[in-house]
């Protein structure tokens, strides 16, 4: 835990971050914009496991096990989600969301 | 100082993760959102779990946002800007956003959490041995089951990017 900080100043954080992300993600309208947001949402639930674990439960690990599983989560799904993206861009030149119809009818 | 240094941090991490999601060129938008990757890990650094903080830089500052600078560099060109979001869609967006931000806020600020008081250092050893653990509360399968992913996600990523041109 941090000197002189207590658990509500660091969750009132993260719920800004995690909320400035879902902000981001209604209204990003590039693939590579939304995929950021995204990753503003798992940072800030992985930080959400790691302070309710310091500050709670300081004797046990499973929030900061948790937050390395995330981790590794948000790395896959960004590589894959990028790799779609490009491929994506090989089939119709753009990444903007109204021209990503492909499969629409 | 812990104070002070946490509230900096905050005000860097808030500040460029607004900046990250409503900048219109997309190669600053990732910049900013690398300011707020190192100051989320300097906050796991402050506390005490330095394991963490290290594969936070390691992982989203030295992968993740080389990937994204890659795939900006490879589908945009470099000076584009983004497309204006209508103004109406950005008001119902941040009416949402502020309405749950409120809720959310308002549930966490009244709950009384039961603080533990004590100090612990969380080591590297304690993570290795509970993630290799197969006793009770251990995470052996969770661990296997991530490594598995990853080598999914890695033949995956492969054959993805490859691809064939439909339209030829």
């Amino acid at each position: 835990m941090i000197e002189g900080i207590s658990i509500y100043e660091i969750l009132t954080l993260s719920t800004i971050v995690f909320f400035i992300g879902v902000y981001g993600f209604f209204t990003r309208e590039n693939l590579i914009t939304i995929l950021m947001s995204i990753e503003l949402i798992l940072n800030a639930s992985a930080l959400n496991f790691v302070v309710i674990n310091t500050y709670l439960y300081p004797d046990f690990l499973q929030g900061a096990v948790f937050a390395i599983f995330i981790i590794a989560m948000a790395a896959a799904e960004t590589a894959l989600a990028i790799a779609i993206i490009i491929n994506l861009y090989k089939l119709v030149n753009s990444v903007e969301v109204k021209d990503t119809d492909t499969l629409k009818y | 100082m812990e104070r002070i240094v946490f509230y900096i941090l905050a005000l860097i991490i808030i500040i460029f993760a607004v900046a990250s999601v409503s900048s219109r060129k997309i190669l600053r938008a990732v910049i900013y959102l690398l300011f707020v990757l190192i100051g989320i890990s300097g906050i796991y650094f402050m506390i005490d779990y330095s394991f963490l903080g290290a594969i936070q830089l390691a992982v989203y500052g030295g992968g993740v946002i080389v990937l994204f600078i890659f795939s900006v560099l490879l589908v945009h060109h470099v000076e584009l800007e983004l497309e204006v979001t209508p103004l109406r869609k950005k008001l119902i967006a941040g009416a949402v956003v502020l309405t749950g931000l409120g809720i959310s806020l308002w549930a966490i600020l009244t709950f009384p959490f039961q603080t533990a008081g004590t100090d612990r250092t969380i080591e590297v050893s304690d993570i290795g041995h509970r993630l290799l653990s197969v006793d009770a509360g251990g995470f052996i399968l969770p661990f296997e089951v991530i490594s598995v992913l990853l080598f999914a996600v890695m033949i995956g990523a492969i054959v993805i990017a490859k691809g064939k041109k439909l339209n030829k």
